[in-house]
């Protein structure tokens, strides 16, 4: 609020707004809804609402500097004995889909970088494998979307690891949309598309539609990998129960469960801030159906959406994930949002650390754009340099606090050590309120 | 025998699929290849990635010959859904009908089905040819992206629904067509491809000015709000 504003004792309405009503201004001006990047805004229900309770009387902590804490993980063992190679990443850290299209190729060129530094995995996106990426990725995963663009098998077997993607935090549901400012000749061309044009990505897959369906399409990918590379599948957190339920019943190695704070290049707010759930209340969900299925740490389960620290990535880990991954975090930490570009974001309407209009290819750090000039701002070997860095970081920050539970492993880490702050999280991570013994809603299922 | 290079005959009532497809995809792997019993396989010869000539004699469950490169396969009898999905080369002539999403985002080779093609037939095409001897079913070529879809019997509804540059050809009617999709003028060269890719099916007997053109009207490229009631 303005100081004129408090002088004057004026009430702003939690309703209504100033960025509500900017938004009606918006929509009755333009006619057209509001497209942007990013994931869910909005405070929701998160890792900062749960605490570790570290060791006491009865956990013996680890020494901080001397004892080891593993972090590796193995990624796709379901089907090792039938020839399928798990992926071992040496960080249970990895970098989430996002695709050539909507990041330039130099900034897939330092997330494999980065990425292969510290030993885990990258991830392609909608559009297909760009040689950049592919070179420069140790560990790469191949998306396979509904819209298949660029869907190429030479380049299935190229991947380390294939993701059959159903959906996504930001939209699920939705399928994707690239604005034709993106859409350049070599983006075009590798999407079979007109330059220019506004490309829109299909949302469900063009050839089945169930889960059964896709128990038949699995069958198929193993088939054309001769039965040599893991398949994860990806879903955006909506059912999650029930869809990690579907996804190994279909022969998934790996479950991907994406919260609504994932982030997206480009979708309508109101499906950004208004479906899916958020991270917290999903992984319980999945945890409890591998649990039943008697599939957990058979089948590994890839938690991302607002994922920033090392705390994040080890409570995320403590509720049942097998590894993260970080989309948004690890833009960031290429550049994207950057303060020293503050003039570039205010003069396009926005401000350094505000920037979401990654649709509009017009992202002064680089990172989110096709333009020629922009995209050389960012240089792949120092911006993975600091992705490695990143990376590095919350991983030993994951490795101060499973010391501090008395944990020699991150995967050691367990529901038991943590409590929530709220009634809210402590009802949806499944865990005790602090200081008490209490979670709402313990005894009821999903 | 020299599964490799000989003329071989699988039979599936002795191998099992996995043996089947990597004998296919093995390094080297040349000549002609029979196989007997598919009895509804799913996943038949996906992925072949040779010179080929398969032959498999029976009926087909989904994704049969599904991302083939460079292979000539021939299914004597129907497919299931997704016969020759995102084929890149090659060919792919089924005898009898097809299931849904026949050659669903296929980005080469040629596609024939001579009998009828169920719903979705050629969605998000990429660029593949595909010839339907006789009728396909509802929002065939739906987002089809580039490649030529050719009709000899009649479409059902939503033809070409969000079509970008697909060209497609349709001999008998059409139920509806879908948004964006228009029809258009045959002009010579489109006689001519049209012919081609007819001969090439194995229908060089069609008078090609008994089909119809559609395409897209491009007006749905660019999102604007008075499409909304489009969308």
């Amino acid at each position: 609020m303005t100081e004129q504003a408090t002088a004057h004792g004026l009430r702003e309405s939690a309703t209504f707004d100033r960025t509500t009503m900017a938004e009606i201004r918006r929509a009755a001006s333009t006619g057209v809804y509001d497209i942007r990047g990013g994931g869910s805004k909005r405070r929701l229900p998160h890792f900062d609402d749960l605490l570790f309770l570290g060791a006491s009387m009865s956990r013996y902590p680890l020494e901080g500097y001397r004892e080891r804490c593993g972090t590796d993980v193995l990624l796709g063992t379901r089907f090792a004995e039938q020839g399928v190679r798990p992926m071992h990443l040496d960080i249970p850290v990895t970098i989430a889909g996002m695709s050539f299209g909507a990041l330039s190729g130099r900034a897939k060129d330092a997330l494999g970088r980065g990425a292969s530094a510290v030993g885990t995995s990258t991830t392609t996106g909608d559009g297909g494998m760009t040689d950049e990426e592919r070179g420069q990725s140790k560990h790469l995963v191949y998306q396979y979307l509904p819209s298949r663009y660029g869907m190429n098998p030479d380049h299935l077997r190229m991947a380390d690891a294939i993701e059959v993607v159903l959906g996504q935090g930001a939209k699920p549901g939705g399928g994707g949309m690239l604005l034709g400012q993106k859409i350049t000749s070599r983006v075009a061309k590798m999407r079979t598309l007109p330059e220019g044009i506004d490309q829109r990505s299909a949302s469900r897959h063009p050839d089945w539609t169930g889960p059964d369906d896709l128990t038949i399409k699995i069958q198929e990918l193993r088939e054309i990998t001769d039965w040599q590379v893991p398949i994860y599948v990806k879903v955006g957190a909506s059912r999650t129960y029930y869809d990690t339920k579907l996804a190994v019943h279909a022969g998934a190695d790996v479950v991907v469960v994406d919260g609504m704070q994932g982030s997206t290049a480009a979708t309508q707010e109101v499906f950004i801030e208004h479906v899916g759930i958020p991270t917290l209340a999903a992984i319980p969900q999945a945890a409890e159906a591998l649990r039943e299925l008697g599939m957990e740490r058979e089948v590994q389960l890839i938690v991302s959406g607002g994922i920033r620290h090392g705390a994040d990535v080890a409570k995320a880990m403590a509720l049942g994930a097998d590894a993260v991954s970080i989309g948004t975090a690890a833009l960031v930490a290429l550049g994207d949002n950057d303060p020293r570009y503050a003039k570039d974001y205010e003069a396009l309407g926005s401000a350094a650390g505000y920037f979401d209009d990654y649709q509009d290819g017009t992202d002064p750090s680089g990172v989110t754009t096709q333009d020629p000039e922009l995209q050389m701002r960012l240089d792949p070997e120092a911006g993975g340099r600091r992705l490695a860095n990143f990376l590095g970081v919350i991983t030993m920050e994951a490795q101060t606090i499973a010391r501090a539970c008395g944990k020699s492993h991150i995967q050691h880490l367990e529901p038991e050590d943590l409590v929530a702050l709220t009634v809210e999280s402590s009802a949806m991570a499944r865990v005790p309120l602090a200081g008490t013994s209490w979670i709402p809603g313990a005894a009821t299922g999903y | 025998m020299n599964t490799l290079t000989d003329n071989t005959t699988f039979d599936l009532e002795s191998s099992s699929l996995r043996e089947v497809n990597r004998a296919l995809h093995a390094p080297g792997v040349s000549g002609a290849k029979t196989i007997l019993h598919p009895r509804g396989a799913h996943a038949l010869a996906a992925g072949v990635n040779a010179e080929l000539q398969i032959t498999i004699e029976g009926h087909v469950g989904y994704y049969a010959a599904g991302m083939n490169q460079q292979a000539a396969i021939t299914i004597a009898g129907n497919a299931g859904v997704g016969v020759a999905e995102n084929m890149m080369s090659g060919s792919v002539r089924v005898s009898g009908n097809a299931s849904q999403s026949a050659g669903a985002t296929a980005h080469g080779g040629l596609l024939v089905i001579e009998g009828d093609a169920a719903a979705r037939c050629g969605i998000s095409m990429k660029g593949v040819d595909i010839v339907v001897g006789g009728s396909v079913g509802h929002m065939s070529a739906f987002m089809a992206q580039a490649g030529r879809l050719v009709v000899r019997g009649d479409a059902g509804e939503a033809l070409g629904d969000s079509i970008y540059e697909t060209r497609i050809y349709v001999r008998g009617s059409v139920t509806s067509l879908g948004a964006d999709c228009t029809s258009k003028e045959m002009r010579p060269e489109h006689h001519q491809e049209l012919a081609e890719l007819l001969a090439s099916a194995g229908y060089p007997e069609d008078d090609t000015s008994a089909y119809t053109r559609y395409g897209s009207a491009r007006q749905l490229y660019h999102f604007t709000v008075d499409n909304a009631d489009s969308y």
